[in-house]
């Protein structure tokens, strides 16, 4: 890996994704030979917005390369309340840190952060913006259940608005899947996505309808229609009970369909989906230890010692 | 009538004269420099008139104003086969066709309110320029249409 801030899944090519992913599949076959690995590092996380999943799942990263965190805490209790710019925050703490991980609710923050800091930064998410290591992570399952070869994989939900969408179809690309987009119309892929798919030449199609496209399917990508994006209640519930599925759903899909979901889900996915060899999204979220412990080890350095 | 004479026809002292911008769009040339004719320096406009290479062409003369590069820049954006006279003393002393740049500077507020670019923050906003477009390099929002509604007021 060339890079030093992590910011955007477009920045990754196949081979930096290979090179991920195969080290994070090293590294999940026996994680007690990189117990020691890091051990004088420290990793300071920001998180500018409440996600304590993928923040323990940094710390837990960290934790279990031999390394500590350090943490600002809630944005309530720390000087960003007082009106702190970004930019200042992560020149403070880069002299705390040997690598910074950013999580805030503002599109191009991340990219913004890199610019002002030398030690490697990554994004944990910058509002709609982009969320590579989720990106890293889904494609780890996705690879261990279905393979890249000749992908068939629909993402359904809210496309507009969901980031880990956003990362991932750059991804897809770089993989050449064949990618189906199902929503509400009011929620399809923003222009700017489109755009980078179409110059990519991605191989894309956009649907409605789940049932038209699932049987095709070797991977089902749910995510979250949030409430909030709907101007009343009725409207949301008529659009979001489309979208979602159960078993009597996955009758029509492939016997080997992999449905995966970034989670927190609501009510997308019945639960008892999850008794069913359909359900990887568990699977998906531990992932995230070694994915995030093959990146950190890789941006941090990762040559044998 | 060619471009010199035309030139002579109301010289103007010190400022600058823009020509070759395509016909129609001089008023928006005027809105992304920030011009009203309120400061009360002379300004001429001519549109749509007749030109070889155009069609049709708007020419624009400000006196007493020498463009920056970044509002050439811009400006390019809009008027892509535009040609910048700087006069001092009813002299041409520079003349050059505007270039579209990779980037613009300082000139464009980001459409996305959400976009850490439009807060306070020690940045200026930046867009690369796509073949149809500017992108902003912070937010990754696509203005296509309406690039003069986007300017940033000092
Ligand atoms: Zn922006």
């Amino acid at each position: 890996m060339r890079h030093d801030h992590i910011i955007s899944a477009k920045q990754l090519s196949r081979a930096d994704i290979e090179e991920v992913l195969d080290h994070a599949a090293t590294i999940a076959a026996d994680p007690t030979a990189f117990a020691d690995r890091h051990s004088d590092t420290l990793l300071g996380l920001l998180f500018f917005e409440p996600s304590t999943r993928t923040k323990m799942s940094f710390a837990t990263a960290m934790k279990r390369l031999g390394g500590d965190i350090v943490d600002m805490g809630s944005v309530e209790s720390s000087s960003v309340k007082k009106g702190e710019s970004l930019a200042d925050t992560v020149r403070v703490v880069e002299g705390y840190a040997d690598a910074l991980v950013l999580r805030h609710p503002m599109e191009g923050s991340a990219k913004m952060a890199s610019e002002f800091v030398d030690v490697p930064l990554v994004n944990a998410g910058d509002g709609a913006g982009q969320h590579p290591t989720q990106t890293l992570l889904d494609l780890y399952t996705i690879r261990e259940n279905a393979g890249f070869d000749d992908l068939t994989i629909g993402i359904m939900g809210d496309l507009k608005y969901g980031r880990t969408v956003h990362s991932l179809a750059h991804a897809l690309t770089t993989v050449d899947a064949h990618q189906h987009f199902i929503s509400p119309e009011s929620l399809q892929l923003p222009r700017s996505v489109r755009y980078d798919l179409h110059e990519q030449g991605a191989d894309v199609r956009e649907h409605t309808d789940l049932d038209e496209i699932l049987p095709a399917l070797d991977v089902l990508y749910v995510t979250r229609i949030q409430r909030e994006r709907f101007p009343d209640e009725s409207e949301y519930r008529e659009v979001a009970g489309q979208y979602q599925i159960d078993t009597g759903t996955l009758d029509a899909a492939k016997d080997d369909l992999t449905v995966m979901h970034p989670l927190p889900r609501v009510d997308e996915i019945a639960h008892e989906v999850d008794r069913t060899d359909h359900a990887k999204y568990f699977e998906q979220a531990h992932n995230g230890v070694p994915v995030r412990m093959a990146l950190l080890d890789l941006i941090l350095g990762g040559e044998p010692r | 009538m060619t471009d010199d004479q035309q030139l002579r026809v109301s010289k103007i002292k010190n400022g600058t004269v823009i020509d070759h911008i395509a016909g129609g769009q001089a008023l928006n040339v005027l809105a992304i420099l920030g011009i009203d004719g309120g400061s009360g320096d002379a300004l001429s406009v001519a549109m749509n008139v007749p030109s070889d290479r155009l069609g049709k062409k708007d020419i624009v003369k400000i006196e007493g104003r020498e463009l920056s590069q970044a509002e050439v820049d811009v400006l390019s954006l809009i008027a892509p086969a535009a040609s910048i006279n700087i006069v001092r003393e009813y002299d041409v002393v520079e003349k050059h066709r505007v270039e579209r740049p990779e980037v613009v500077e300082g000139v464009l507020e980001c459409p996305n309110h959400n976009c850490i670019s439009t807060k306070d923050e020690p940045v200026e906003s930046r867009f690369a320029v796509t073949d149809d477009g500017v992108r902003c390099e912070y937010c990754e929002t696509i203005i296509r249409d309406d690039l003069p509604a986007h300017i940033l007021v000092e």
